[in-house]
């Protein structure tokens, strides 16, 4: 186990009187693969959008390096800049070019120099297969080739961990296989990554542990083998067993 | 017929005596209306950006008063500016500061006046163009930007108001073609535009009707090159249809050193 990078605790979060999360506690550690299954409406990617600020948590704490993120007066931005994030609906700039896209927060976040920033850019680019595309703007690209570039702009700013809120959910079939292989490659190579998904075949494959959420809750978690193969909780079961039948 | 060909000698005898008035007045109209719209979508933008900085509960206090306050001052600030007309909007400053400062305080220039009647007014009406225009953007473009560490002053001039403001440029010409028109209320406080020329040259020879004719042929030449030139821009601002492949030198190299893969290699990489 590495050093403990992010740890959630007692998170909880109500839209008015719905109670989207209850209770929830987990931790990320250095190079941690977490994959986040459960159904719709299960308050998975309300998890995500808790963890770097873009939803106000009620309750709990987000730890980051063990200073809380939810305290009053927090500086978010320079938070969320070391903690990067991956869109179900991709989020690329639409006014800017794919390079720009993953220049424009090195920039003018990281105040780094554009020469510098588009040799690192270039670097990631080239690692999702998007080199060639430097000048096409996102309306111009394929939906796996905007999720590739969205990698490559979170990549970039260089995060100690990168959340992916259900990145293959909105994709043509045929375009799921090219992304899942991009984050293959970056588990594989050590990354810290939270991912939502939908995907069991990938949560199996590549994660170091899985968290089901059921309603709200963490229902239950372990390693890949242990949840899928040996389910304690009997929603566990229930909702892997329709996953099958799909 | 004879009526016209009156009317056709009428407006060329006026036009060979006052052809510099009139165009010198066009020419103050189009640099008044210019310049106030320019100023005019500055106002609309900084308030699109101070209307919507973000607060939440976990904010102190302080804070949330004063985003309130600033929003409450814009809505004022488009209400009062988009509820009352201009050419009272002209007399109501130009002569309510040297009154109120006891003539401390006057305008010493008619074109200072005349801008920035017409740029607040403008502003009101862009101020809520620019609402329109940033509610129009994705939130996804929002939360993109965030979250890679922009602070909401970067996302709003970076990522939101380039998008809006291409939303929003068929408003934007709106605004401009309506300025060239009605900044003819400026005569009031005495600046002389294209129409303040019309009252002035007929005040002199009463042939109201040719110089009418020559204004209405005037503001229509002036409408008409704007909105050509202003669909032009935004054909601009919609960059090239199509984008270049760039082909990077590993996959040049590639194509050249492995001769039995390289058809079905450059394919993969290049498309």
């Amino acid at each position: 186990m590495g050093e403990m990078i992010l740890e959630v605790r007692h998170l909880s979060k109500s839209f008015g009187k719905h109670e989207v999360l209850r209770d929830i506690d987990f931790s990320v550690s250095k190079g941690d693969v977490t994959s986040v299954i459960g159904a719709s409406g299960s308050g998975k990617s309300t998890l995500l959008r808790c963890i770097n600020l873009l939803e106000t948590p009620s309750g709990g704490e987000v730890l980051f390096h063990g200073q809380n993120v939810t305290g009053r007066g927090f500086k978010a931005p320079s938070y969320r800049a070391r903690v990067g994030m991956v869109f179900q609906s991709f989020n690329l700039f639409n006014n800017l070019t794919v390079l720009e896209n993953c220049t424009i927060g090195q920039v003018k976040v990281l105040k780094k120099s554009r020469e510098k920033a588009r040799e690192s850019a270039m670097v990631y680019l080239e690692k999702v297969g998007m080199a060639p595309y430097i000048n096409a703007k996102p309306r111009q690209i394929s939906g796996g080739q905007k999720q590739r570039v969205a990698i490559a702009r979170a990549l970039a700013m260089e995060p100690e961990i990168l959340l992916f809120d259900e990145p293959t959910s909105a994709l043509d079939p045929e375009m799921v296989g090219e992304v899942l292989e991009v984050m293959k490659d970056l588990a594989r190579e050590g990354m810290t990554m939270v991912v939502v998904t939908h995907e069991m075949d990938f949560a199996r494959d590549v994660s170091s542990r899985i968290i089901f959420m059921d309603q709200g809750l963490i229902a239950e978690e372990g390693p890949p083998d242990q949840l899928f193969n040996h389910p304690r909780s009997q929603r566990t079961r229930e909702f892997l067993a329709r996953f099958r039948e799909e | 017929m004879d009526r016209f060909s009156q009317l056709g000698t009428d407006m060329a005898k006026l036009w060979s005596t006052y052809s510099s008035a009139y165009l010198g007045g066009m020419l103050s109209t189009l640099g008044l209306a210019l310049i106030a719209t320019f100023i005019g979508c500055i106002i609309g933008l900084a308030c699109g950006i101070l209307n919507t900085i973000p607060y939440s509960k976990n904010d102190p206090l302080p804070k949330r008063i004063l985003l309130k306050a600033i929003r409450v001052i814009v809505r004022a600030y488009v209400e009062i500016f988009r509820g009352t007309p201009m050419v009272l909007q002209a007399v109501f400053i130009y002569y309510g500061l040297p009154y109120f400062s006891g003539n401390a305080m006057r305008f010493d220039s008619l074109w200072a006046a005349a801008i920035l009647v017409v740029s607040i007014n403008t502003g009101s009406y862009m101020a809520e163009s620019v609402r329109g225009g940033i509610i129009s953007i994705d939130p996804g473009q929002t939360e993109g930007a965030k979250a890679i560490g922009m602070t909401h002053f970067q996302t709003m001039v970076s990522i939101i108001l380039p998008q809006a403001l291409r939303n929003i440029m068929p408003q934007i010409g709106n605004n401009f073609i309506i300025n060239i028109k009605d900044t003819s209320v400026m005569f009031i406080i005495g600046f002389t535009e294209f129409f303040a020329f019309h009252r002035y040259i007929t005040g002199i020879n009463a042939m109201y009707f040719p110089s009418a004719a020559i204004e209405m042929i005037g503001y229509l030449t002036m409408t008409l090159a704007s909105s050509f030139l202003l669909r032009l821009l935004e054909r601009h601002m919609d960059g090239a249809d199509s984008y270049e492949l760039v082909t990077s030198d590993k996959l040049v190299m590639a194509a050249g050193t492995y001769r039995s893969h390289s058809g079905t290699k450059e394919k993969e990489g290049v498309q």
